[in-house]
C-alpha cells in the first residue's frame, strides 16, 4: 500500500506573456504522506495559490511531475482532471462557494451527482456528513440563510462526501469570525485525527499552528519545511503565544 | 454522469430562480412560434376557402369560351361571336367525344331588374336544365328551368338568393310566382337557388337564371353563346376531353393550326392550381416572415444564455472544481435553453392556435390547424434552443476552473 498522497518532483509553473515571464512556482519538490496535516504558508505573491491550484488539479504545471495518490496528474486533459478532483480531492474555499439559493443538502450532494454515486445513496451520505459537522438541523436551509461559519461547515461536509484522499483548504477561515474559525479548525483536527490528509493554504500563523507540518513558501520556493508541535485546544495561552512568535520569526 | 431527468429538474429550478429573465427569453420564442402557427393556419384556411369556392363551381369542369384568332391583340371574349349552340350540341352528340358527361351551353349578359319598388343590376345567365348538374347548383325553393321552358322560350327566372333579397327584402321567401322585369319584359320567378357563399365576380348567389333560348332571342337578341361548360367523366380524362373537344371544334370552325383558333378551353384544375399556387406563395411568404421572428427569438435566447453564463461564472468554476466534466456543463446549459424554447414553443403553439381561431371567428372562415405545422413549429423551437444554446454552453464548458473561481 502506497502511503504517499502527494509527490511533486521539480515542479515549476511559469506564466508567460509577450513582455515578461513570471515564475510562480520554481522547481519545488516535496512529499506529503497519508494522515499528514500540512499548512502551506507564505505572503501574497509567494506562489502558494499557484501551488495550491496545481496540487488541487485545477491547473497543470509547466514542468515537473506531480503524482497524486499514485496517479500522474501533470499531463491529464480537462475532463480527466475533473475526474481526479472529483474522486481524490475535497475542496474547501475561502469564499465557501456554495450554490446560491440551494439547500445545504443539495450543496453537499453536488460532488456525488458528478461522481456517479447512486441516487439512493446520495442523501444518506450527505446527511451523515452534515450531521458530522453539526448541521443536521440545517439541511433544508438555503446557503444564504446560514452564517459564514455554518456555510464553511457545509463546504467541509461537501468536501468529504466522495471520501477523498486529500482535503484541500484554501484560506478556510479567511472570511469568517475568529470564534467560528476555531470551530472550523477543531473540525479539521478531528478529521486529521481520523486519518484524513489535509493540505491547507493560509497566511494566518494562528491558523497554520493547527497543522502538524508547515511549509513556508516565498518567491515560488520552499524556504522552510518543518514539523509543528500541533496546537491543541488544551494548550495553554502562553504556549500559543510562544508558537506565534516562533512562526512570525520564520516568516 | 447525471441522469437526464435530474438535469431537467435542476434546470427548471435554475430557470425559476430568475423568472423575469426566463420570461423575456421565452417571449421571443412564443412570438416566433405563435406567428408561424397563426400565419400558416390563416394561409391554409384561406387557400382552402378559395379551393372550396372553385370546387363549388363544379367538378371536372372545362369551360369553352370564344377567343380572337388574331394573336397579339386583346379583345373582350363577349365580343366574339363564334361559339354557337350547334357547337355545344355536336360536343354532346359526337362519337369522337367519349369522355364528356354533361354539356351546358350558356349565354350571360347584364341587365337591369326591376320589381315594384326595388331594382338591381346583375348578370343574367341563359341556361339549359343541365346547368345545375355541371355547376353543382341546387334550388332552395321552387324549381329550376325545364327543357319545356327552354323549348317554349318561357319568360321564367330563377334567382340567386342575394338577388332575391335585393329585390324582395325580407319577403324573399315568397318571391316565387312574383313578376319581375328584366330589361323591358316581365318574367315569372319560379325558383331561388341555394346560397353558396362567397362574394365578388361570378358569385353564383347574385345571378339570375333564365332559359337559354329566352336569353338569346328575347333579352339580348344574339344567336351565339358566351361559353360552354363541360363536365368530364372523371378528373383523369380531363386532358383527353380537352383534346377531343379541341379537335372537334377545330374541324367545325375549319382551323388546322392549333395555335390559331377562335376558342379557348380552360380546365378548372388549371385555374385551381394557379390560385393554389398564388395562395401557397402567400402562405410561404408569411411563414418566411414568421421564421425570421423565430430566428430573432433564438438570438434572444442566445443572448440571455450568454448573460447567464457570465453571471454564473463562479458557479461553473465551482461545478468544474467539484468534478463536472465539459459534457456535464454543456448538457446543463443546453438543457436550460432547450427547456426555455420547449416551454416557449408550447405556449407559442397555444397562442398561435388561439390567434388563428379568433381570426377564423372574426372572418367567419374555416379554422384549420394542420398537425404538421404544429409538429414542425415544435421541433423547430427545440432545435433553436439547442442551436442557439450551443455557443453559450460551450463557452461555459471551456471556462478554466481557477479563472472561473476567481471571477468577481
Amino acid at each position: 500500500m502506497n502511503n504517499t498522497i502527494i509527490k511533486v518532483i521539480h515542479l515549476s509553473k511559469i506564466y508567460k506573456t509577450e513582455m515578461l515571464e513570471t515564475i510562480a512556482v520554481d522547481d519545488v519538490s516535496f512529499e506529503i504522506k497519508k494522515g499528514e496535516f500540512v499548512a502551506i504558508m507564505g505572503p501574497s505573491g509567494s506562489g502558494k495559490s499557484t501551488l495550491m491550484h496545481i496540487l488541487g488539479a485545477l491547473d497543470r504545471p509547466t514542468k515537473g511531475t506531480y503524482i497524486l495518490d499514485g496517479e500522474n496528474v501533470e499531463n491529464l486533459n480537462d475532463d480527466e482532471l475533473s475526474d481526479i478532483r472529483n474522486r481524490k480531492i475535497g475542496f474547501i474555499f475561502q469564499a465557501f462557494n456554495l450554490l446560491p439559493r440551494t439547500t445545504t443538502l443539495k450543496n453537499v450532494m453536488l460532488p456525488m451527482t458528478y461522481g456517479g454515486v447512486p441516487k439512493e445513496k446520495r442523501t444518506e451520505i450527505a446527511v451523515k456528513y452534515l450531521q458530522m459537522v453539526g448541521l443536521g438541523d440545517r439541511m433544508y436551509h438555503t446557503s444564504n440563510q446560514i452564517s459564514g461559519g455554518q456555510q464553511q461547515r457545509v463546504a467541509i461536509a461537501r468536501s468529504l462526501v466522495m471520501d477523498p484522499a486529500l482535503i484541500m483548504a484554501d484560506e478556510p477561515t479567511g472570511n469568517i469570525a475568529t470564534a467560528q474559525a476555531e470551530e472550523i479548525m477543531a473540525i479539521f483536527q478531528k478529521l486529521n485525527d481520523e486519518g484524513r490528509t489535509i493540505v491547507m493554504i493560509t497566511h494566518e500563523p494562528d491558523i497554520a499552528e493547527h497543522a502538524k507540518r508547515i511549509i513556508l513558501i516565498r518567491d515560488g520556493r520552499i524556504v522552510s519545511d518543518s514539523n509543528n508541535k500541533q496546537k491543541r485546544f488544551s494548550s495553554s495561552t502562553s504556549d500559543k503565544a510562544n508558537k506565534k512568535q516562533l512562526l512570525e520569526k520564520k516568516i | 454522469m447525471m441522469e437526464i431527468w435530474e438535469q431537467i429538474i435542476e434546470s427548471v429550478i435554475m430557470l425559476k430562480l430568475n423568472k423575469m429573465r426566463t420570461g423575456l427569453a421565452m417571449l421571443g420564442i412564443i412570438i416566433g412560434i405563435g406567428s408561424v402557427i397563426a400565419l400558416m393556419s390563416i394561409g391554409q384556411s384561406s387557400q382552402k376557402a378559395v379551393q372550396d369556392r372553385i370546387q363549388s363551381l363544379g367538378s371536372n369542369l372545362l369551360t369553352i369560351s370564344p377567343s380572337s384568332q388574331r394573336s397579339g391583340m386583346v379583345r373582350g371574349a363577349s365580343n366574339v361571336t363564334t361559339l354557337t349552340l350547334k357547337d355545344a350540341e355536336s360536343i354532346a352528340s359526337s362519337s369522337e367525344v367519349t369522355t364528356v358527361k354533361y354539356v351546358s351551353p350558356e349565354y350571360s349578359g347584364r341587365s337591369q331588374i326591376v320589381t315594384g319598388e326595388n331594382n338591381t343590376n346583375t348578370s343574367i345567365i341563359g341556361v339549359e336544365p343541365v346547368y345545375t348538374e355541371v355547376h353543382n347548383l341546387t334550388v332552395a325553393s321552387g324549381s329550376f328551368i325545364t327543357d319545356a321552358q327552354v323549348a317554349s322560350m318561357a319568360k321564367v327566372a330563377v334567382l340567386g338568393p342575394t338577388v332575391a333579397e335585393d329585390l324582395f327584402g325580407d319577403t324573399s321567401f315568397d318571391a316565387i310566382g312574383q313578376i319581375i322585369r328584366i330589361g323591358s319584359q316581365n318574367f315569372t320567378v319560379i325558383g331561388i337557388t341555394t346560397a353558396k357563399g362567397g362574394s365578388g365576380m361570378g358569385n353564383q348567389d347574385s345571378q339570375v337564371y333564365v332559359p337559354l333560348s329566352t336569353a338569346q332571342k328575347q333579352l339580348f337578341g344574339v344567336n351565339y353563346l358566351s361559353s360552354i361548360a363541360v363536365e368530364a367523366n372523371s378528373a383523369e380524362v380531363m386532358d383527353q376531353a380537352v383534346n377531343e373537344i379541341g379537335y372537334l371544334l377545330m374541324a367545325r370552325h375549319k382551323f388546322t393550326d392549333t395555335t390559331k383558333v377562335d376558342f379557348r378551353i380552360q380546365n378548372q384544375e388549371d385555374i385551381l392550381s394557379t390560385v393554389t399556387e398564388v395562395s401557397g406563395t402567400m402562405t410561404s411568404l408569411l411563414s418566411g416572415i414568421a421564421a425570421i421572428s423565430l430566428i430573432v427569438g433564438g438570438i434572444g435566447i442566445m443572448n440571455i444564455m450568454l448573460v447567464t453564463v457570465t453571471e454564473r461564472t463562479r458557479e461553473i468554476g465551482l461545478r468544474k472544481a467539484l468534478g463536472a466534466k465539459k459534457k456535464t456543463i454543456i448538457t446543463q446549459f443546453l438543457t436550460e435553453s432547450a427547456i426555455l424554447t420547449f416551454v416557449g414553443g408550447i405556449i407559442g403553439i397555444i397562442v398561435g392556435i388561439s390567434a388563428s381561431y379568433v381570426y377564423a371567428k372574426v372572418n367567419s372562415s374555416i379554422f384549420t390547424v394542420s398537425p404538421s405545422s404544429v409538429a414542425l413549429a415544435f421541433v423547430v423551437s427545440v432545435a433553436i434552443g439547442i442551436l442557439f444554446g450551443w455557443y453559450p454552453a460551450r463557452r461555459a464548458a471551456n471556462l478554466q476552473p481557477i479563472e472561473a473561481l476567481r471571477y468577481e
